[in-house]
């Protein structure tokens, strides 16, 4: 299968309905008898709710129902990882209540469910509803939240940490500060986003009054996870009486992983009523209850030998929980984060201290790349400013230090143990991919224009893949990060596969044909993925952390197998040969030495159809299913670089040229990949010179809409030229060799940009996002300073 | 969105009639309808100029262009009469948000509207603009009165606005990011009368004048004379795009541009 197997960049065989606008949405989906929810949601950051008033609003024309934190009294929406402290105690837990109860925590916390024939009616019902608040103090930021005698947003959650976790040797750090040659340091702010995908969030609770069960559409990245998280710990609804289904999604990035409040209302709520319940986001719901990106505040310090060689780093991050625990949001600043602070370096000694604090916001929880970009942009930065302390080239003080190739498999003092890489390829590639010898040329050019001219790069890696369950298990993960994949095939050789890994715009209905196609040998016509549904699927963790491909394909080629064995038995019974003289090739089975041939769809048919069958040995049917869970975390890396071009008299950014060279081990559609690398350098630049979540000080969301919470658009950028290193570097340890390419761009062109501002400006370092007015602020100091 | 009524009017006189009380008139909608749909206005009826076809089209006069409330941005970004007499404005609708935008919002909306960081208020000002309404002509220098005001009384409708051909005129825009409005805004104009210096986008007001750069620019109409003169910072805008500060030194900035780029 040339055409269509893996290594082909095969167009995205679901494009055809999302542009004619045949895609099936949430919002798509009406229920007969169906009734429309609004929520009320708090204006406050924080306050006690004295009163609700709701006689008005529930003698409105068309109102089913009000529903208050009093009436709906459930579970807590659980978080899915326990953090130890480092004295060993267990983190802060307070609950999560669906609806407020008693209290609000932040602005937009539900307080209040409206319940009507039409949206209409409910709006208008909403707006009838008023609400008492007594206001009480709140914080809204890292700064304000880690005062002494701060506002509590839980009694419970003293000086508001939720917990105070460290990984690594400190002594051994410490130790090697008190040799150093040098020492850097920093004082960074990873900016907090809000992650926007384009299909805002809605749900649909339905019951069935016949059979007692209960459906949730939902806009989720994983419906299993949903169905786990609700159905146990939320409603009490066994997995047998509750579906959730996932139909096409608009785009997650992180923000459609987890359980929401809003899911948990409408199938609880459906339940009461007996009838259907719709609630869709609007654009502004989404800004003030959609979870949060980032929001660190970090201080790091690098030690160095004579010769630009690291010897030790520690970092301490303040990391913002938000008002809640979102269902990932304690592992994010974690395990996501401080475990990749080795990054392709060599650095024996590391140890990172992070504090997550609760504040009166929206919760923070994993935005594509989750902890990875906030550790990748302390390091590429660090090792930027060690650079210029050391007067050394930032290409060479990477390259001093990575990790050699000879060095596989390599364990990092911050618990992860790398399969495999080459970190000299990549950067190799990219610097000449961007002619980094002729960037002193370009520089004096600009200079004769009146422009800054900056290059920066950043050598990336991420854990992707995630995860193995027993090593998760063991670091406080409440859950087991498997995929399953069941491959059906039917009477007449078509085959419909069951996929745990749930696609929201990444194209795996595509890739997982790909390989499909390759391993099977049969057009792509006659395979269908279906993903996203509980009732179809047998089970699934779900999309996230660049695993779908790694863990979602791996076990998809493990049932694959297993089709394969036992269609070979079949085929060794119908031309009278022994199994292991069987052979399978583009979709035949032959017998070695001999013309018999058995095409795939011959012995499908054989196997429905078992007439000539080794009936007391094999089974009739044709289906197999597959768990696939990961012996370690794939390890994709790379090198960005970004070169700029600065206005001094407006501070305002031109990106002149951005090259990534990306190592991604194998590579099913190399067209599908740079679009992901494409999209997620996009947001990775976004973040660094346009995206920024900003509270006032008494937690009022200052960026509630595209008026002023800037989303990059296509103008703001150049054609990024995204390339494949020529080196790669397979995975080692599953089926496929892959390794995941799906986080990669966000988490590594935030320090390229910036280290090229950086470069271009001669400044140590500057916050994102890097705004005109921050870098003229900068340009203009430089400028004083070199008249001096 | 709340309910309301429509009527389509057949004329400016019609819609005049209609557009009382909680009624309101929808030119393109662009803003308007937005603002709706956010419930942040109730009116009992839409009162649509849409069908009136005398309020749109643009007619060379004078030297200059009368450009009838119905016109839409990309109708004068793209005319041919706007672009001989004055470059500067057909220039300044090319830059006006994004194709769908400049395909439905009207030049009358937008004056009317007068939004602080809109484009159009801008060249009115600096171009000495007459807004002609179905009650009278009013000068743009008294049409602006402030943060989305007007001199416009109830039922009043801007029908037409006349531009007088300057010498040399030039618009420059310093967009902000996330809106892609004017965080700072300068329209310069050299007439017979002498200079005149519009800024949007930067005043708490909304649209004012820079009487120091247009008289240093009346005596010599070159970026080097706006050099040494501090713009002050106070009534600026400082929010979370840009501090007082940095619109202040953006208004020299794109006001030197403006003079370099005038044609
Ligand atoms: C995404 C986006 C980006 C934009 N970017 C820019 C930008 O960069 N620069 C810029 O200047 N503008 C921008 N705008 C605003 C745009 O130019 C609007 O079209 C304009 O402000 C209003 O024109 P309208 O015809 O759409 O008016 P409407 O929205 O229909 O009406 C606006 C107001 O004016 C009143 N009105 C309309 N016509 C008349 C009339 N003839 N007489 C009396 N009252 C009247 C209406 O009652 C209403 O109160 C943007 C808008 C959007 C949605």
């Amino acid at each position: 299968m040339a055409d269509m197997g893996i290594g082909v960049s095969v167009k995205r065989r679901e494009d055809a309905r999302f542009l004619t606008g045949n895609g099936t949405y949430t919002d798509d989906i009406n229920r007969h008898g169906q009734t429309h929810a609004i929520i009320v949601r708090s204006p406050h950051a924080h306050a006690r709710i004295k009163k609700i008033n709701q006689a008005k609003a529930k003698a409105m024309p068309g109102v089913v129902a009000i529903f208050t934190g009093e009436d709906m009294k459930v579970g807590s929406l659980p978080c899915g990882w326990l953090i130890k402290n480092q004295d060993g105690s267990n983190m802060v837990e307070p609950g999560h209540p669906p609806i407020a109860q008693g209290k609000v925590r932040h602005v937009g916390d539900p307080v209040v469910v409206v319940v009507a024939e039409t949206r209409q009616q409910a709006l208008e019902a909403a707006e009838a509803v008023t609400v008492d608040y007594e206001v009480l103090p709140s914080v809204s930021s890292l700064k304000a939240a880690t005062k002494a005698g701060a506002p509590l947003v839980w009694d419970e959650a003293k000086g508001n940490i939720c917990y105070d976790w460290a990984l690594g040797d400190k002594a051994a750090v410490d130790a090697a500060f008190a040799g150093a040659h040098k020492i850097v340091k920093i004082d960074l702010v990873n900016n907090r986003l809000i992650p926007n995908a384009m299909e805002p969030r809605a749900a649909i609770g339905d019951f069935d009054k016949a059979t007692g069960d209960y459906t949730l559409y939902t806009t989720s990245q994983n419906p299993h996870v949903i169905r786990l998280l609700m159905g146990a710990f939320v409603l009490s609804i066994p997995e047998s009486k509750l579906r959730v289904v996932a139909p096409d999604v608009g785009g997650g990035f992180g923000s459609k992983i987890y359980h929401y409040a809003e899911e948990a209302i409408v199938t609880w709520g459906a339940g009461q009523l007996k009838r259907p319940i719709k609630w869709t986001a609007e654009r502004s719901e989404s800004f003030m209850s959609d979870a949060h990106g980032r929001d660190h505040v970090t201080h790091a310090e690098l030690a160095l030998d004579k010769d630009g060689k690291f010897l030790a780093l520690k970092a301490e991050t303040l990391a913002n929980m938000g008002a809640y625990l979102s269902t990932f949001a304690t592992c994010v600043p974690t395990y996501l984060h401080a475990t990749l602070l080795a990054g392709v370096y060599t650095t024996p000694a590391i140890w990172c201290n992070v504090k997550a604090v609760f504040t009166n916001t929206v919760p923070v929880d994993a935005y594509r790349g989750a902890g990875r970009p906030e550790a990748t942009f302390l390091l590429e930065r660090i090792v930027d400013i060690a650079a210029r302390e050391m007067k050394m080239d930032p290409a060479e003080i990477r390259r001093k230090n990575f990790i050699q190739t000879s060095q596989f498999p390599y364990q990092t003092p911050v618990a992860l143990q790398y399969d495999t890489g080459n970190y000299d390829a990549t950067l190799d590639m990219a610097l000449k991919m961007i002619d980094y010898k002729g960037f002193a040329g370009r520089k004096a050019a600009a200079a004769a224009k009146g422009k800054l001219r900056g290059i920066g790069v950043s050598c990336y890696i991420e854990a992707c893949g995630i995860a193995p369950s027993a090593v998760v298990g063991s670091l406080g993960a409440r859950a087991g990060l498997y995929e399953c994949a069941n491959v059906r095939v039917h009477p007449t050789g078509s085959v419909s596969i069951f996929t745990g890994s749930h696609s929201h715009g990444q194209g795996h209905e595509t890739t997982f044909a790909q390989v499909v196609a390759e391993k099977l040998g049969i057009p792509s016509e006659q395979i269908e993925i279906v993903h996203g549904d509980t009732a179809k699927v047998p089970f699934g963790m779900g999309t996230y952390g660049s695993r779908s491909i790694a863990v979602g394909g791996a076990a998809l080629v493990k049932a694959l197998d297993k089709i394969i064995l036992k269609g070979r038995k079949i085929a060794a019974h119908l031309m009278e040969a022994s199994e292991k003289d069987v052979e399978f090739k583009d979709g035949k089975f032959t017998v070695a030495g001999t013309d018999k041939a058995k095409t795939f769809g011959e012995v499908a048919l054989t196997a429905y159809v078992p007439h000539n069958y080794p009936i007391t040995e094999l089974e009739p049917g044709l289906e197999e299913q597959a768990f696939y869970d990961p012996l370690n975390f794939t390890y994709p890396s790379g090198c960005y670089i970004a070169e700029v071009e600065i206005d001094k008299d407006t501070g305002t950014l031109e990106i002149m040229r951005f090259v990534a060279s990306d190592d991604f081990g194998k590579i099913i559609n190399p067209m599908i990949v740079e679009g992901q690398v494409h999209g997620g350098i996009a947001q990775g630049l976004g973040q660094a010179l346009l995206e920024s979540c900003v509270y006032d000080k008494d937690g009022q969301l200052l960026t509630g809409s595209y008026n002023d919470y800037c989303m990059p658009r296509a103008d703001d950028f150049p054609n990024f030229d995204v390339q494949h290193t020529d080196k790669p570097t397979p995975c080692t340890h599953n089926p496929l060799g892959v390794k995941g390419c799906g986080e990669a761009g966000a988490i590594g062109a935030p320090p390229a940009v910036m280290n090229a501002i950086c470069n271009a400006l001669g400044v140590v370092h500057m916050d994102m996002p890097a705004t005109p007015e921050k870098i003229w602020r900068a340009a203009n100091a430089h400028m004083a300073r070199a008249a001096e | 969105m709340y309910n309301f009524e429509y009527q389509k009017a057949g004329s400016v006189a019609d819609a005049a009639k209609a557009a009382t009380g909680e009624a309101k008139i929808v030119a393109g909608g662009m803003t308007l309808i937005p603002t709706l749909k956010l419930r942040l206005a109730s009116p009992s009826k839409l009162v649509d100029l849409g069908g009136i076809k005398d309020l749109v089209g643009i007619k060379a006069e004078g030297g200059g262009v009368t450009i009838g409330a119905m016109t839409t941005h990309a109708a004068v970004a793209n005319s041919a009469e706007v672009k001989k007499a004055i470059p500067a404005l057909a220039d300044l609708a090319e830059g006006i948000g994004d194709p769908a935008v400049r395909n439905r919002g009207t030049i009358g909306g937008s004056v009317a509207n007068n939004d602080p960081a809109a484009d159009y208020p801008a060249a009115c000002v600096a171009l000495g603009a007459t807004i002609v309404t179905n009650k009278r002509k009013i000068a743009a220098d008294d049409f602006f009165t402030g943060l989305f005001e007007t001199a416009l009384q109830e039922g009043e409708i801007v029908t037409s606005i006349s531009f007088p051909a300057p010498e040399k005129a030039a618009y420059q825009k310093f967009r902000n990011p996330a809106s892609r409005y004017a965080l700072v805004g300068v329209f310069v104009a050299k007439t017979k009368a002498g200079v005149r210096v519009a800024v949007t986008g930067a005043g708490e007001g909304g649209v004012f004048r820079k009487k120091s750069f247009e008289d240093a620019l009346s005596k010599n109409f070159s970026a080097a004379a706006l050099d040494g003169i501090k713009v002050d910072a106070k009534g600026l805008n400082s929010d979370i795009h840009a501090s007082a500060d940095y619109r202040a030194h953006i208004i020299s900035v794109m006001a030197k541009r403006a003079v370099a780029a005038a044609k």
